[in-house]
């Protein structure tokens, strides 16, 4: 399709990309019907669509959450096709941020330390040097004050920013966000959106962004829409601000 | 690092959840307490018990005894075959009568390996008369040394000195206050036809009160003279080194020597009977309340997955591997398995104390010794928290075996 990058610069490279569920019983069901699709470095794509079109199960292949029954899939020049899922979860360690919707920050935990998980997952505890990059994102997304916060203690809208505070820690190339405005209110809806513009801005990191809310769809830099498991549009969108790199 | 690194994430998160299920994790943790109070309990109690009902049947007892083989009756002429023999055999007395040769087998006993004190022993049947009072006693004529290194006598001496001088004689505690005697004093010692007075040097407390109203122990040389049987022993009694050894031993020495031979365990078949029942009851009991801990701590952690559903789909999307979501539980159900161990451990020493102080004989003293030894503490702490692994198991294997896609979903 009419993507602007090359293979060799696309970050993610699906190529008739398929997706059944229940396989061999009767009620057996294909929800991906074959997708091309590539993502350049420093792109911010809105994938959109309507409910049951398949947005979230391409973003949960494309998240390597979830495992395609067909096609090929590259990510950062990483075949998925042959990996366990040891092998999944270590190239998602590297590869990919993920920004969910607001109540998937771990409760149990502050807004710190939902920040330094990821790298005390990685090495089994946190530096001071993860700390300070930590204290240093959140105060980025403006919650300086709130670091020791719990979740439960935060609003939605400062929630999705400790979310996106987790998902840079590690400078990943690639941030999935599933509705990340989803059950926010328009301001807050806005301030979580302009974060992850000025993220994209700022360090170049790509994104894919699913949503339903069309106002945010046409603030991406490139549209691509799903409709019964295929990709329906694709195409860029004039006028956003675009990254230093993309054509 | 590595080892500052070694399941950190693990434990941490462990912790964190355990904290945040308050209710939930110290339910589970009263429930391992009790349990292992229980389990810690009752083992200290029937190995006090055990430890007393043993010293107290043992104490005052050989561990295997030598005697002359049993009079039987022999037939004056063998059946031949084919006859029938109409005859009514009445078994023989029993007569006292000596080891034969005891002097020669003694040195040969000694020797064997494993064999801690042999002492020859006279014993047999009398009456303690002073003045208007007499008692029948259980006579025996020993060698203090010897004897001492066999039964501890000198340990159970409550009055006075343990000295068997020709002319001397020690005697249980009862028999001393019925018959009114202390150190020092003089009692007249008959059987059959004969009659000795000895001087009373020590009183000895034996732990049985039937064994301290008929005991009284004098020399070899004056029971010989007293019994009829001038240079015998009845038996020749031996102290193991290992006790359990004696039913081996005595095997080994029946099938070598003509002489009967018991092991104690044989004379106190009954009592090693009621051990065994004891033991696997216990053994029982343990494993059962072990089992309910464990299902216990699983059921509790089971739940605990389903609810941390997303949290484990997010953490799984954060890069957590399977290995580590596994040992996220498997840590939980070790610290839920520890901590429930050190609160059992403390409640079971309190439930000891309330024993030692409540639970007293008719004399006002602790029935028993009961302690919790370091080693069965450290041993139930460590199987409580094995099983609080081996618990986590099933719920791990479930949190690990979630699809993070669906977990996330929710």
């Amino acid at each position: 399709m009419s993507t602007p990058a090359s293979a060799s610069t696309a970050l993610l490279q699906l190529s008739d990309v398929r997706k059944s569920y229940n396989i061999g019983l009767p009620n057996e069901a294909e929800v991906l019907h074959g997708i091309d699709l590539q993502v350049a470095r420093g792109e911010f794509v809105a994938l959109i669509g309507p409910s049951g079109s398949g947005k979230s199960t391409l973003l949960n292949i494309v998240g390597l959450l979830e495992r395609m029954t067909g096609g090929s899939y590259q990510v950062n020049g990483n075949s998925v096709g042959a990996l366990d899922d040891r092998g999944l979860t270590l190239l998602r360690r590297e590869t990919l941020g993920f920004v969910f919707q607001f109540h998937h920050l771990l409760p149990a935990f502050s807004a710190l330390e939902n920040v330094t998980m990821p790298g005390l997952i990685r090495e089994g505890f946190v530096s001071r040097q993860q700390r300070n990059r930590a204290r240093e994102l959140l105060a980025a997304v403006g919650l300086a004050d709130a670091m020791d916060k719990r979740p439960s203690e935060l609003s939605g809208g400062m929630q999705q920013r400790v979310a996106i505070a987790r998902a840079l820690v590690f400078d990943p190339p690639l941030v999935l966000a599933d509705e990340p405005t989803g059950n926010l209110d328009t301001a807050s809806s806005d301030e979580v959106f302009a974060e992850l513009r000025r993220m994209h801005k700022e360090r170049g990191t790509s994104f894919v962004i699913v949503t339903h809310d069309p106002r945010l769809a046409a603030r991406c830099d490139r549209l691509v829409e799903l409709v019964d498991g295929k990709i329906a549009r694709d195409e860029p969108i004039a006028g956003n601000d675009a990254p230093a790199d993309a054509a | 690092m590595v080892f500052r690194a070694w399941l950190g994430f693990e434990t941490r998160v462990a912790i964190r959840f355990l904290r945040e299920g308050r209710l939930q994790t110290v339910l589970i943790m009263v429930g391992v307490a009790a349990g292992v109070a229980v389990i810690a309990y009752i083992s200290a109690l029937v190995t006090g018990l055990q430890k007393n009902t043993f010293d107290k049947t043992l104490g005052g007892q050989a561990h295997v005894t030598v005697q002359a083989l049993d009079d039987v009756v022999t037939p004056a002429r063998l059946p031949q075959s084919g006859t029938v023999l109409f005859s009514d055999v009445q078994a023989k007395a029993q007569r006292l009568r000596s080891v034969s040769n005891w002097q020669s087998l003694l040195p040969l006993l000694e020797r064997r390996p494993g064999v801690a004190a042999v002492s020859p022993i006279v014993s047999g049947g009398g009456l303690a008369v002073r003045g208007e009072a007499t008692q029948s006693i259980a006579l025996s004529g020993v060698d203090l040394d010897r004897y001492d290194r066999v039964v501890r006598l000198r340990e159970k001496v409550v009055a006075g000195v343990a000295r068997l001088d020709p002319g001397d004689a020690i005697i249980g505690t009862e028999l001393a206050s019925d018959l009114g005697l202390r150190p020092g004093d003089r009692l007249a010692i008959l059987t059959g036809a004969v009659s000795e007075t000895v001087r009373v040097t020590a009183l000895v407390d034996l732990g049985v009160r039937e064994l301290n109203r008929r005991t009284v122990i004098v020399p070899l040389r004056l029971a010989q003279s007293l019994l009829g049987l001038p240079g015998g022993a009845t038996s020749l009694d031996l102290a193991l080194h290992d006790v359990w050894s004696a039913k081996d031993v005595a095997l080994e020495l029946r099938q070598q020597f003509p002489y009967k031979v018991e092991s104690w365990q044989e004379t106190n078949a009954q009592l090693v009977s009621a051990l065994n029942a004891q033991s696997v009851s216990t053994g029982l009991i343990r494993l059962i309340v072990l089992i309910v801990v464990v299902l216990g701590i699983a059921s509790v952690l089971v739940v605990s997955v389903v609810q941390k559903r997303r949290e484990i789909g997010i953490l799984r999307a954060m890069g957590a591997t399977r290995g580590q979501m596994v040992r996220v539980f498997l840590v939980q159900g070790g610290i839920v398995g520890a901590v429930g161990s050190v609160l059992g451990l403390a409640l079971a020493l309190l439930m000891i104390y309330l024993f030692t102080v409540f639970v007293r004989g008719s004399d006002g003293q602790p029935l028993f010794a009961i302690v919790l030894p370091l080693s069965l503490a450290l041993q139930v702490a460590l199987m409580a928290s094995a099983c609080g692994v081996l618990a986590a198991i099933a719920p791990a294997r479930r949190a690990a075996a979630m699809d993070p896609a669906q977990a996330i979903r929710i």
